[in-house]
């Protein structure tokens, strides 16, 4: 019996209306003419048009797009290594310890996270002289660290719940460990792998406070260039950027679900 | 049992893996997979903890960079001096501000992780109780907002309640209020952006708990005559207490530390750590008591909290 009462219905639907109603907002008055962000004044592209001549915001996004994918791809790496280690090799000695360690930076508060790394490169730079000043390589560093977390956790949580019976017979077969990796392990994961490459994209394109403490002058990162203008008040300009990244993550997930849907059919069917 | 790897196991675990396991016989290849990501947080995440340790033993100096070094040595003379300083840390305890801005910190937290489990458990529940393609785009519902900037959605708060925002403004003209409320730079603004953009951290480890209940459960109960209320309080809440722990935690410990919300959303006099830390180093340039404020709140409020619960949940919630 699945009943669902009109107090939890109401309750829900307040909670979605809560996560929902300023992102709306935010995406109709992007479109808005008037430069009052809050007197509406007709529909118009208007802030598209300027979004699209302000070369201090583009030159943060690619710059932020490019710190976004060598991050990601770098922490995919990083993470799978970690996450299989955690799933696949069995009990060995420190394996709490390295458990522990994978998993810390994601409840680290942000603030930390960011002075300890930029106070680690400024002693490194006495120490060595490498890196010598901070930019782009800098941040790329910080956040291979705490996105490479989030993967290890992604492929770990995929790896437990998946039936170990294929990479046995893999195995019985005489596959090498690198080649049952490449070969079984890898393509089983892909979509595990897939997830955490995303997820880490997003969040260093996102991520404000650990880029500034670690970047540079002249490396202002995409979310370093929003804040300070935003820390000023609600621009137009800004609502028309964030409706752009809004409407890509929909259409990216919403087609992610349909794929997933189409999937679910097809083996159901198969079945 | 074991003999296609040719050697003997002495942990005798059960696990098929185990016994298959030919990563043993490889044992650098093994090795690289386990210490090249241990050396990287070794060195990315752990060393700079100690730097910053030792960086609140000094004291901030006109230099580059700006604070004084701990150790100073001349071989030829013979001479090595050590300086420690807990200046910055007596000065922490000494003045109000800081302990205040602690507590302010944690009391924001937790206000805001009460509403957030308030606001999420509908929701949360609704969707364990809901079925197939439905319950899945309520799922997606829930995620979407938070694979998009975390800084924009901050940001549309802002649009929202500022004095002619959007609220004051509907308010206005339904003649609720007669003069726009102050919302935007007030405590109340802060609570609001933290139950805002945590709610998904919230809602997914309480769904994963509400999903596993047995709703014949429920049924018994109120065969046997109770009420749906109470059948609430003594039966759906004990079960999904492992989800709410886990929930709380993750949106108190950033939310303690959170630097965007108050510096957006809260007044000037919103006195939170994050922000203190923030305000330290970039606008008093002072190094060694920024981290000083960082060991004080990592050792008070992270750790204990850390060695409760590893962060595991946070990443299978997404």
């Amino acid at each position: 019996m699945q009943r669902k009462s009109l107090f939890l219905r109401f309750s829900a639907g307040f909670g979605f209306l809560f996560l929902y109603a300023p992102i709306i907002a935010l995406i109709i008055y992007s479109f808005n003419k008037s430069k009052l962000v809050t007197v509406w004044g007709g529909w118009s592209l208007k802030w598209y048009s300027e979004l699209f001549q302000n070369d201090q915001i583009i030159d943060a996004a690619l710059l932020s797009l490019k710190i976004a994918f060598i991050s990601a791809t770098v922490a995919v790496v990083l993470g799978t290594m970690a996450g299989y280690v955690l799933s696949r090799f069995g009990p060995f000695r420190g394996k709490m310890i390295f458990s522990g360690w994978i998993t810390a930076p994601l409840v680290m508060p942000e603030v930390i996270t960011g002075l300890s790394l930029l106070l680690l490169f400024v002693a490194l730079e006495g120490m060595f002289g490498w890196p010598s000043g901070r930019g782009t390589g800098t941040i790329i560093i910080a956040h291979v660290t705490f996105c490479m977390a989030y993967v290890a956790v992604i492929v770990q949580a995929r790896l437990s719940s998946m039936d170990e019976t294929l990479e046995e017979a893999a195995m019985d077969l005489g596959a090498k460990p690198s080649s049952l990796f490449f070969l079984v392990t890898l393509p089983l994961i892909a979509p595990a792998i897939i997830s955490g490459w995303l997820l880490s994209f997003t969040l260093s394109l996102d991520d404000l406070v650990i880029a500034s403490f670690v970047s540079g002058p002249g490396n202002s990162t995409l979310p370093m260039v929003i804040f300070s203008k935003v820390r000023l008040g609600v621009t137009p300009e800004v609502n028309a950027l964030a409706t752009i990244m809004i409407a890509i993550v929909a259409i990216g997930v919403i087609a992610a679900m349909f794929q997933m849907r189409r999937q679910a059919r097809l083996l159901a069917k198969l079945d | 049992m074991s003999i296609s790897t040719g050697s003997v196991w002495v942990d005798g675990s059960s696990s098929r893996m185990q016994r298959y396991n030919i990563f043993r016989r490889v044992n650098w290849g093994r090795f690289a997979v386990v210490a090249i990501p241990a050396f990287w947080l070794g060195i990315f995440f752990f060393i700079p903890f100690l730097v910053v340790f030792k960086i609140s033993l000094s004291e901030t100096a006109i230099a580059v960079p700006p604070y004084t070094p701990l150790l100073e040595w001349d071989l030829e003379e013979a001479y090595i001096n050590l300086k420690i300083s807990l200046g910055n840390y007596l000065y922490l305890l000494e003045d109000a501000f800081y302990l205040e801005a602690y507590l302010s910190s944690i009391k924001i937290a937790a206000i805001s992780t009460f509403f957030t489990l308030l606001i999420a458990f509908p929701i949360a529940y609704l969707i364990a109780r809901s079925d197939g393609s439905r319950r899945a785009l309520l799922l997606a519902l829930v995620i979407l907002p938070f694979w998009t900037s975390f800084l924009l959605r901050v940001y549309a708060w802002m649009g929202f309640l500022k004095k002619n925002g959007i609220v004051n403004e509907f308010l206005l003209s339904l003649g609720i209020i007669d003069q726009p409320l102050v919302m935007l730079q007030t405590d109340f603004a802060v609570y609001l952006g933290i139950v805002y953009t945590y709610l998904p951290f919230m809602v997914l480890p309480l769904y994963s708990a509400l999903e596993k209940m047995d709703m014949t459960l429920l049924e018994a109960a109120e065969d046997l005559g109770c009420r749906p209320a109470q059948s609430f309080f003594l039966i759906t809440l004990p079960l999904a207490i492992p989800g709410i722990v886990a929930g709380c935690l993750l949106v108190f410990i950033p939310a303690v530390g959170e630097f965007v919300i108050p510096a957006l959303l809260g007044g000037s006099d919103t006195l939170m750590i994050g922000r203190v830390l923030w305000d330290e180093f970039f606008l008093n340039r002072d190094w060694p008591m920024a981290s000083a404020v960082a060991i004080v709140m990592l050792i008070v409020l992270v750790l204990p909290i850390m060695l409760i619960r590893n962060g595991q949940g946070k990443g299978e919630a997404i």
